[in-house]
C-alpha cells in the first residue's frame, strides 16, 4: 500500500538554525533515504522551498487568481514528503516515526487515493 | 486489503451466538477463548469458501485467528480473546472508537448497547463504527496482534474495552435481566490475564481490585424477585469477604506505585463502600473527595453525577441537588435515567413528594431494563403514598 508521509514543521524554526545543526539535519535526512532505500520502501521524497516562496493560485469565474505565499496562516508548514510503499499502516508509523522531522514537528500519514 | 475486519467480525459474532446456545446446553468449555478463536476462525473459514473470494484471503484470516500463533505474533499475550482484543485497539482510531470498535466485533455487544455505554444517540455511534471501518480499510490498518514493545500505548483502551464489558455485565443497559453474570465473570478473567500480564501496570491492578470489589457485592444486590436492592439496604452478610479482601489488596499494591490514575480513585470509592461495616458508618466525605478528584481526572456528566450523590450523603441533600441541578441545566444527560432517579431521590428525602414523583416517572421512561423500572415504580408509588 503507498503513502505520502507528510513533514509538517515550524518553518521559522528551521530558518533560525545554524548552518552547523542544518547540516546535521541534512545528514540525517540523507541517512533515512540511504537506510529506507535499501529497505526497499522508498519510491520518491522531495524538500520544499519555505512558504515564502510559495505561490497559491485560484480559478474563480473562469479567471486565475494568483496570490503570493500560501492562503491560510499556519503555524506548521510542510516542508517536504516522501512517497512510500509499505505493507499496511503499521509499517507507515514505523517509517514515519525514523523521518527526523518526527521528532520536532510531525509527519501527515496519508492513504495514497489509488485509481 | 484489510476487508478481513468485516469477516472477523461476522465470524465473532456467529461465535458468540453459538457459544451462548452451546454453553447453556453443554455448560462452558475449559478455554472459553480458545474455544472462540476457533470457533470463530472455522465459521471464517465456511463463509470464504461459500463466498469463494480466494485462497488468499482464506489463509489471510485462518493465520490471524488460528490456535498456534503465528510466527509473527511475539507479542507475550497468552489470552486468545486478550491478545484479539489487543489486536482491535489499533491507536491510529480515536481511543473512543477503538473501544467501541473491539466492544462491537470482539465482545459481540450491539451497537444500541454500546451507544447506551457511551451516552451517545444510537445513530451517531452507527456513524462512527462505519467511519471506523472505512478507515481501517482505506488506511491499510491491520488485524494483527501487536508485538510486546507496543502494548502499551494500546493499554488504555484495552482497560476501558474490558471496563465497559464489566459494567454491560454488573447493570445491563438493556433486557430483562439486571445482571448478566457471563459478561462480568469474562471482564474479570480478563482484567486478572492483564494482570499477569503488565503485572507493574497500577491502573490494570486497580481495575481487577474495582471489578472485585463490585462482584463481591452481587449476592446483596438483587433480590429472590430480581429486583435491585439499594446498596444502604443491603445485607452486608451477603458480600463476598474474600473478594473485598483480594481487591483491597490490589489496590494497595497499586496505589504504592505512586502514578494515581481514574480506576485507582474508583477502586478506593468501591473499598469505601465494601468495608463499611454498615451504611451508616460509610465514610461519606472521604467518597465525596475521592470523586472530586475522579471529575478533575475524568471530567465527564456521570462522574459528575456520582460526585453530586457522594455530596448529598456527605452534606445533605439539598448540596447534592443543586449539582443535579446544574447537570441538568447544562443538557448534558437529558436521557439518562440515573439523572432524573437521583434527582427524585434527592426530592424525596427533601421532603418535596410532588416534585420526587414527576421525576420517577421521568426516569421510568428512560429506564433500560425491567428490574431498573420495578424498582422506579415501588419508590414511584411510596412517595405517592407519603
Amino acid at each position: 500500500m503507498r503513502y505520502a508521509l507528510l513533514i509538517c514543521g515550524d518553518e521559522s524554526r528551521m530558518e533560525a538554525r545554524s548552518p552547523e545543526e542544518a547540516s546535521a539535519g541534512l545528514n540525517e535526512y540523507l541517512a533515512f533515504g540511504e537506510e529506507m532505500g535499501k529497505r526497499g520502501v522508498l519510491q520518491g521524497g522531495e524538500r520544499l522551498r519555505p512558504t515564502t516562496d510559495a505561490t497559491t493560485v485560484r480559478v474563480r469565474d473562469g479567471e486565475v487568481l494568483t496570490s503570493d505565499g500560501p492562503f491560510a496562516e499556519t503555524k506548521e508548514q510542510i516542508g517536504g514528503f516522501y512517497l512510500v510503499d509499505c505493507k499496511d499502516l503499521d509499517e507507515a508509523i514505523e517509517v514515519a516515526a525514523k523521518i527526523p522531522g518526527a521528532r520536532d514537528g510531525s509527519i501527515e500519514v496519508r492513504p495514497i487515493w489509488e485509481m | 486489503m484489510t476487508g478481513d475486519w468485516d469477516v472477523a467480525e461476522e465470524c465473532a459474532q456467529d461465535a458468540f451466538a453459538l457459544a451462548l446456545e452451546r454453553w447453556q446446553r453443554d455448560g462452558v468449555p475449559r478455554s472459553p477463548g480458545a474455544w472462540l478463536t476457533t470457533t470463530a476462525r472455522n465459521r471464517a473459514i465456511d463463509r470464504i469458501r461459500r463466498a469463494a473470494t480466494g485462497v488468499s484471503k482464506l489463509q489471510e484470516v485462518a493465520v490471524l485467528s488460528a490456535d498456534h500463533p503465528s510466527d509473527s505474533d511475539d507479542s507475550g499475550v497468552g489470552d486468545d480473546r486478550l491478545r484479539l482484543i489487543f489486536t482491535c485497539c489499533h491507536p491510529a482510531l480515536a481511543l473512543e472508537v477503538q473501544v467501541a470498535l473491539t466492544l462491537r466485533t470482539l465482545v459481540g455487544l450491539t451497537t444500541p448497547e454500546i451507544s447506551r455505554a457511551f451516552l451517545v444517540p444510537e445513530a451517531t455511534m452507527a456513524q462512527r463504527l462505519v467511519r471506523a471501518k472505512r478507515k481501517m480499510r482505506n488506511a491499510g490498518i491491520p488485524y494483527r496482534v501487536p508485538p510486546a514493545h507496543l502494548l502499551p500505548e494500546r493499554t488504555g483502551a484495552v482497560l476501558a474495552v474490558l471496563y465497559l464489558l464489566f459494567n454491560e455485565g454488573y447493570a445491563a443497559s438493556a433486557g430483562a435481566d439486571l445482571v448478566r453474570q457471563g459478561l462480568t465473570d469474562e471482564a474479570i478473567r480478563l482484567a486478572r490475564t492483564l494482570v499477569e500480564l503488565m503485572p507493574d501496570e497500577p491502573e490494570a491492578l486497580a481495575l481487577l481490585a474495582l471489578m472485585l470489589l463490585h462482584d463481591a457485592r452481587r449476592a446483596g444486590r438483587v433480590d429472590d424477585a430480581g429486583d435491585l436492592v439499594p446498596l444502604e439496604e443491603q445485607d452486608r452478610a451477603l458480600w463476598d469477604r474474600n473478594a473485598i479482601d483480594e481487591g483491597v489488596g490490589l489496590l494497595d499494591a497499586a496505589l504504592r506505585r505512586g502514578q494515581p490514575g481514574p480506576y485507582q480513585v474508583q477502586a478506593a470509592i468501591a473499598a469505601c463502600h465494601a468495608t463499611a461495616p454498615d451504611a451508616d458508618a460509610t465514610d461519606w466525605a472521604q467518597i465525596a473527595a475521592l470523586y472530586r478528584e475522579l471529575v478533575r481526572m475524568t471530567p465527564t456528566p456521570v462522574v459528575a453525577l456520582n460526585r453530586a450523590v457522594a455530596v448529598a450523603m456527605a452534606d445533605g441533600p439539598e448540596a447534592g441537588l443543586a449539582l443535579v441541578d446544574e447537570l441538568e441545566a447544562s443538557g448534558a444527560l437529558r436521557d439518562y435515567y440515573l439523572l432524573a432517579a437521583t434527582r427524585a431521590d434527592l426530592l424525596r428525602r427533601l421532603a418535596r413528594p410532588a416534585e420526587a414523583a414527576a421525576a420517577y416517572r421521568q426516569a421510568l421512561d428512560r429506564a433500560g431494563t425491567d428490574a431498573e423500572r420495578r424498582y422506579l415504580a415501588r419508590r414511584l408509588a411510596e412517595t405517592e403514598r407519603a
